[in-house]
């Protein structure tokens, strides 16, 4: 069964049975939060109120929750805010970084140090909040969605990761199409990218994360409530306890009425946070210590 | 991480005549023969003839970072003056130093200050172990189908916002929360971790560990891999124990990450983070939970005195850099590479 590396002795029974236990608590402790959230999402308003709480013990289990949530209003449209910004952001922060990963990945080049240098800057100091707060309105960006997407589009630490995954690869391969005639747009399409989906997948991770989680930017320069993303709205609601107007429209003030927030509305929507990364996670999570522990140490 | 910049350095030195320009790195040939490749030298024309595309190709990247990252840096000369944001920056008037000279005497300000020091220290102690002892309990097991699954899992949070993070640990541990129904359920009083300032720091430092001790191991377990087997082969021959071991091989050879990451973690005493608290100020009261980060936006954004919190910010990041600076010498002092090479 187990492959025990040659110099290992056979383990004692107690210290087997220390160590099954305490990696046992350490992922439940991962898992149980979730579970919960997710099986108290899932239960009636009954038994929500017979467990006085949270749900352990699975009992009946119904889509009220979810149903009343998608049925458009507060919970829904920041779900479509924040899959819009992720999906364009992402677009955006992949296409740029590894076009310039690529660009300063072959030393020499013109102009090459310089640009480096400028990115490699950006570890040493931010500019701080108010500067922030003052560029982003003076640019008229107040208000609009790209608040949330221009100004964390580059991470100067994807940008360096992957740009070292880049240099790895041989020169020679790249070289060949090159005296073919290749243009380097070419080469990085064809040759560089299909040999880095890894690390790509990885990096698109990243910003995807760092989009569908951005909170602080949205409550900084998005005035405008209806405009929220979701975690905005997992605060008011969920964190803070106010309470939620779902099920209609929200410009009009007479339809529905304020629900007092449900305990299983609002698991509902933690999980509806929490949900686009579990999904996701799996298919990247086998490139990470491949992808980026390679870039980031050689780097 | 600029190791790799620095290597380069002397290739890429577009300043050195011709010929001299050659890499004297030793370790990477590819490296070596493509870096003396670029380095003849041609005339710029040539040069922007052949790499065109690559420039081309670095510049939105570029832009944005100017635009996002460097032009903000000039927004700080409100710090020095008394600006209204319905006079601009132009026309407002100077004040010199005096946002600062108020800085100094605003006792809210140091309270931050001590604050923020007081996690940075605290998680210093408990948190930065964690990934460590956690790396070394994860590398021990031996079935890779197991340990993936395991590293699978307790990756997993680091990928949860603040918000998710702080909502779960308000679930189990809040007022209302699972901790609390148990209790009362077997006849205690209920209690609530959420909003006692008293074990505030301890709060904090179990959210940061869920969230991310299971993430910091990643290098930890890079370091490990990179362990030559043969040493442990070799001392169980000349008998030693698992934890003489451990002891002997296993912690030096993570030590040089360990000074690494612990001078680094120095650099950035003064950045908490800024989600955590902001999210948990309310409830837990600015007297325990405010720090810089969060000093900087109540005072300004919403009582509007804009110079004022500019200042604070701008002490911050000062302070940090030289923080940093002055990490990276210990670095290099200790032999390791810091985060930039000393040139």
């Amino acid at each position: 069964m187990t492959t025990l590396p040659p110099w290992a002795e056979r383990p004692s029974r107690a210290g087997l049975f220390l160590k099954g236990l305490v990696l046992t608590l350490i992922v439940a402790g991962v898992l149980f939060p979730i579970y919960m959230v997710v099986l108290t999402s899932l239960s009636t308003q009954e038994t929500v109120s017979q467990a006085g709480g949270l749900v352990t013990v699975p009992g009946e289990l119904s889509f009220a929750a979810y149903e009343e949530l998608f049925a458009g209003g507060v919970v829904t449209r920041s779900v479509l805010v924040s899959l819009g910004v992720t999906v364009v952001g992402t677009a955006i922060s992949l296409v740029v970084t590894v076009l310039a990963a690529y660009g300063l990945s072959r030393p020499g080049s013109l102009l090459h140090r310089p640009m480096l240098f400028l990115v490699l800057l950006t570890f040493l100091f931010g500019p701080g909040l108010i500067p922030n707060y003052l560029l982003v309105s003076s640019l008229g960006l107040i208000d609009s969605y790209w608040s949330l997407i221009l100004p964390g589009a580059v991470t100067a630490f994807n940008l360096v990761v992957m740009r070292a995954f880049f240099m790895n690869i041989p020169e020679e391969v790249s070289d060949s199409a090159r005296i073919d005639g290749a243009s380097e747009f070419r080469i990085l399409r064809t040759i560089v990218l299909p040999m880095s989906k890894g690390v790509t997948a990885v990096i698109g991770l990243f910003y995807a994360v760092g989009y569908w989680n951005s909170f602080f930017n949205a409550v900084l320069y998005l005035n405008d409530n209806a405009k929220w993303p979701l975690q905005v709205v997992l605060r008011q609601y969920v964190l803070q306890g106010q309470a939620l107007v779902v099920g209609q429209s929200s410009n009009s003030t007479i339809a529905g009425q304020a629900l007092p927030p449900s305990l299983a509305i609002q698991m509902a929507i933690v999980v509806v946070a929490l949900l686009p990364v579990l999904f996701v996670y799996p298919f990247v999570q086998r490139h990470f210590t491949k992808g980026v522990i390679i870039g980031a140490i050689k780097g | 991480m600029l190791r790799d910049h620095a290597k380069t350095g002397p290739a890429g030195d577009l300043t050195s005549p011709a010929g001299t320009g050659v890499s004297k790195d030793v370790g990477n040939r590819a490296q070596r023969t493509r870096a003396a490749k670029r380095t003849e030298r041609q005339p710029f024309l040539a040069r922007l003839r052949r790499d065109w595309q690559l420039l081309l190709m670095a510049l939105p990247a570029i832009g944005l970072l100017i635009v996002f990252h460097y032009v903000p840096l000039l927004g700080n000369v409100i710090a020095f003056q008394d600006y209204s944001p319905y006079v601009g920056i132009a026309d407002s008037p100077w004040v010199g130093f005096s946002n600062f000279q108020w800085l100094m005497f605003d006792e809210s300000f140091w309270d931050a200050t001590l604050n923020t020091l007081a996690i940075t220290t605290f998680q210093l102690v408990f948190y930065f172990p964690v990934p460590i002892l956690l790396a070394v309990l994860l590398d021990s097991v031996v079935r890779p189908r197991l340990r993936l699954f395991i590293q699978g899992i307790v990756y997993m949070p680091h990928f949860f916002s603040w918000v998710l993070v702080v909502t779960l640990f308000q679930q189990m541990f809040g007022g209302a929360g699972l901790l609390s129904q148990t209790l009362r359920d077997h006849g205690y009083r209920g209690i609530d971790i959420m909003t006692n300032p008293d074990t505030f720091l301890v709060l904090v430092t179990a959210e940061t560990i869920w969230k991310d001790a299971g993430w910091g191991t990643i290098i930890f377990l890079a370091a490990l891999a990179a362990i030559n087997q043969n040493l442990y082969e070799a001392a169980a021959v000349d008998g030693a124990n698992r934890w003489r071991r451990m002891w002997h091989i296993t912690l030096p050879g993570l030590r040089p990450v360990v000074v690494l990451l612990l001078i680094l973690r120095l650099g950035e005493a003064l950045n908490v983070g800024f989600e955590q608290f902001f999210l948990q100020r309310d409830a837990v009261g600015r007297d325990a939970a405010e720090v810089l980060d969060t000093f900087v936006y109540w005072r300004t954004l919403l009582t509007g005195e804009w110079s004022y919190g500019a200042a604070a910010g701008l002490v911050k990041g000062l302070v940090g850099l030289i923080l940093i600076l002055m990490a990276n010498k210990v670095a290099h002092r200790f032999g390791e590479q810091g985060i930039y090479k000393r040139s």
